[in-house]
């Protein structure tokens, strides 16, 4: 099916994980029956990374994924095996970090002397605190109003990176913020020696990441509609593969037999997948087009992408911003039969009263009926929302201090006794500390990333 | 009897920042072109009123027989500091399929 080496080849590129929590077993499951050549985890959403640079500041060797201990020793015991390379962006805030970690994990999981490749200089936090005066694409506003709670500020590095740290012929690629496309067109630049010229190679790159890199979503999950778009064997899901040919084309797979759906359906839910203009998507390494994509059903585990077209990259990348923002309180109770919402409403009120009272402070105080309201909100006709029989209460408010964050959910738990009757469950979920994202464009002349070859332990 | 976009479509929703975006894919030819009709912004955004201030942006992709809809300003201020129980918004698409579409 597949060759290994070298051009007029197509490399089989496999996903290990599409979050930071992904399952692990389907990732074993790919390395164990469908031949690859590269594994791909992309485990950083936009809030991590500001998440484990806090991590970095109390514990200095941490900073990267949690499950990277996990993911290194379920797979690269199989990738030392059959030669297969790990690519991932499970470095977070602190690439050379999990490179060290990784190895010794490996060496742990009798994978001796792991050769792994970092990908530094993503972080750009000093740059920026020399620029207060670059827009949030957000907040509508200039970057100086959050810079004294900025917490991480994280360049979306591109595929070159990629690129270039297998270049130096390490199994293990671990990086910080790179774009989750562009991990997947990376190693596909590397493998077919496609350059920044190609723009429809990049297309296919760009296209084949985009489509793998949320991993079940392009597989049956995230899909499932009883009656109306089943999904066989929901909890068997296999994780995809795609097979890229040096001259662009794509075909995804998952493992014959395998649980889940990969067919023109779900391949079109993840085409559109939070890209806004479908003529514009910007990649830091082009501007992706998928309007005249089309999708094949070859097989029931097996599309060809056709169609895909890229324009060449912007001359500014995207660096998203985390900053700290209070503090978020919430607290759960639940009330069923005659009056049920009722009751809860009175709860509601009294609740946020009583935190007055207290002292307690609050930004923004929501007030959730769950069973009701609480998704897709109340429209104020209550024909569009017909009182069910049992309701849960559900009351967060954002604060400026932990003590009023714990406060709210302190008189949400303390319902049973303080409130309307026959108040089931009641729960203070407990304060959580925001760690809030924008982002801001800067030119791409400013970034400069690195690569770390770590083959020795630390001393 | 009236039609809702859930008889034609199936959805997807993703989020940027504080913007929503819900893919609206036809199951055929005739249900892109009832969408494409009738599946206005002014219609998208007046059933996100309580939730988004917007505004909405339609983009078509007919190949894929889906409308695009990003709709700015839709999730309390993001994924991270939204005080919703959704924060991702992961159920605006079954908001979306809500939609009655008038008749012919």
């Amino acid at each position: 099916m597949t060759t290994r080496t070298g051009n007029g080849a197509r490399v089989r590129i496999g996903v290990g994980a599409g979050m930071a929590d992904d399952r692990v077993a389907p990732g074993v499951q790919l390395l164990q029956t469908s031949e690859l050549d590269y594994l791909v985890c992309e485990c950083l959403a936009e809030r991590t990374i500001a998440r484990e640079t806090l991590n970095r500041r109390r514990s200095p060797e941490l900073g990267y994924s949690p499950m990277l201990a996990e993911r290194i020793r379920a797979f690269m015991p199989l990738c030392r095996e059959k030669g297969v390379r790990l690519v991932s962006n499970m470095g977070a805030a602190n690439p050379l970090g999990a490179a060290r970690a990784a190895r010794r994990h490996a060496a742990e999981a009798g994978v001796a002397d792991l050769r792994c490749a970092a990908v530094i200089g993503d972080e750009v936090s000093d740059l920026l605190r020399s620029h207060p005066e670059l827009q949030l694409m957000d907040a509508r506003a200039p970057l100086e109003s959050l810079l004294p709670r900025m917490a991480s500020a994280n360049a979306y590095l591109g595929a070159d990176v990629v690129r270039d740290a297998l270049a130096t012929g390490a199994e293990a690629v671990l990086t910080g913020r790179v774009a989750d496309p562009s991990l997947f067109l990376g190693v596909a630049m590397h493998h077919h020696g496609w350059s920044y010229d190609d723009l429809p190679m990049l297309a296919a790159g760009t296209m084949t990441g985009h489509l793998l890199e949320c991993s079940v979503q392009v597989t049956g999950g995230y899909f499932a509609d009883p009656g109306r778009k089943d999904v066989p064997r929901l909890a068997e899901l296999a994780y995809p593969f795609a097979d890229v040919g040096a001259d662009g084309s794509i075909e995804i797979g998952k493992p014959a037999g395998s649980g889940g759906r990969l067919d023109r359906l779900t391949c079109t839910e993840q085409a559109l997948y939070e890209i806004h203009d479908p003529a514009r998507y910007i990649t830091p390494d082009c501007v992706l087009d998928v309007t005249g994509l089309s999708f094949e059903e070859l097989g029931p585990d097996r599309v060809r992408v056709r169609g895909p077209r890229a324009a060449p990259r912007t001359d500014t990348l995207k660096v998203v911003v985390g900053y700290a923002d209070g503090w978020i309180g919430s607290g759960e109770v639940a009330y069923a039969g005659i009056h049920a919402v009722e009751r809860a409403r009175l709860a509601a009120e009294l609740v946020q009263e009583r935190f007055r009272l207290e002292g307690g402070k609050a930004d923004e105080i929501q007030i959730d009926l769950i069973g009701m309201t609480a998704l897709h909100g109340d429209t104020g006709r209550p024909q569009d929302r017909p009182e069910p029989y049992e309701v849960r209460l559900r009351v967060a408010a954002r604060c400026p201090d932990r003590k009023s964050a714990d406060l709210i959910g302190d008189h949400v738990r303390q319902l049973n006794m303080q409130g309307p009757y026959a108040a089931g469950g009641p729960v203070n979920l407990g304060p959580r500390e925001v760690i809030a994202v924008d982002a801001v464009l800067i030119p791409r002349a400013w970034v400069k990333p690195e690569i770390v070859v770590v083959d020795k332990d630390a001393a | 009897m009236s039609t809702r976009v859930h008889d034609i479509a199936h959805a997807r929703a993703g989020d940027k920042g504080n913007t929503s975006s819900v893919a609206v894919i036809a199951y055929d030819d005739a249900g892109y072109d009832r969408l494409r009709r009738h599946l206005t912004e002014a219609r998208v955004m007046a059933a996100f009123a309580h939730l988004a201030k917007g505004p909405v942006a339609r983009y078509e992709v007919p190949k894929l027989r889906a409308l695009n809809f990003v709709i700015q300003q839709a999730l309390a201020g993001g994924v991270t500091r939204s005080l919703r129980l959704d924060p991702h918004g992961k159920t605006m698409s079954s908001l979306m399929l809500t939609i009655e579409l008038p008749e012919d």
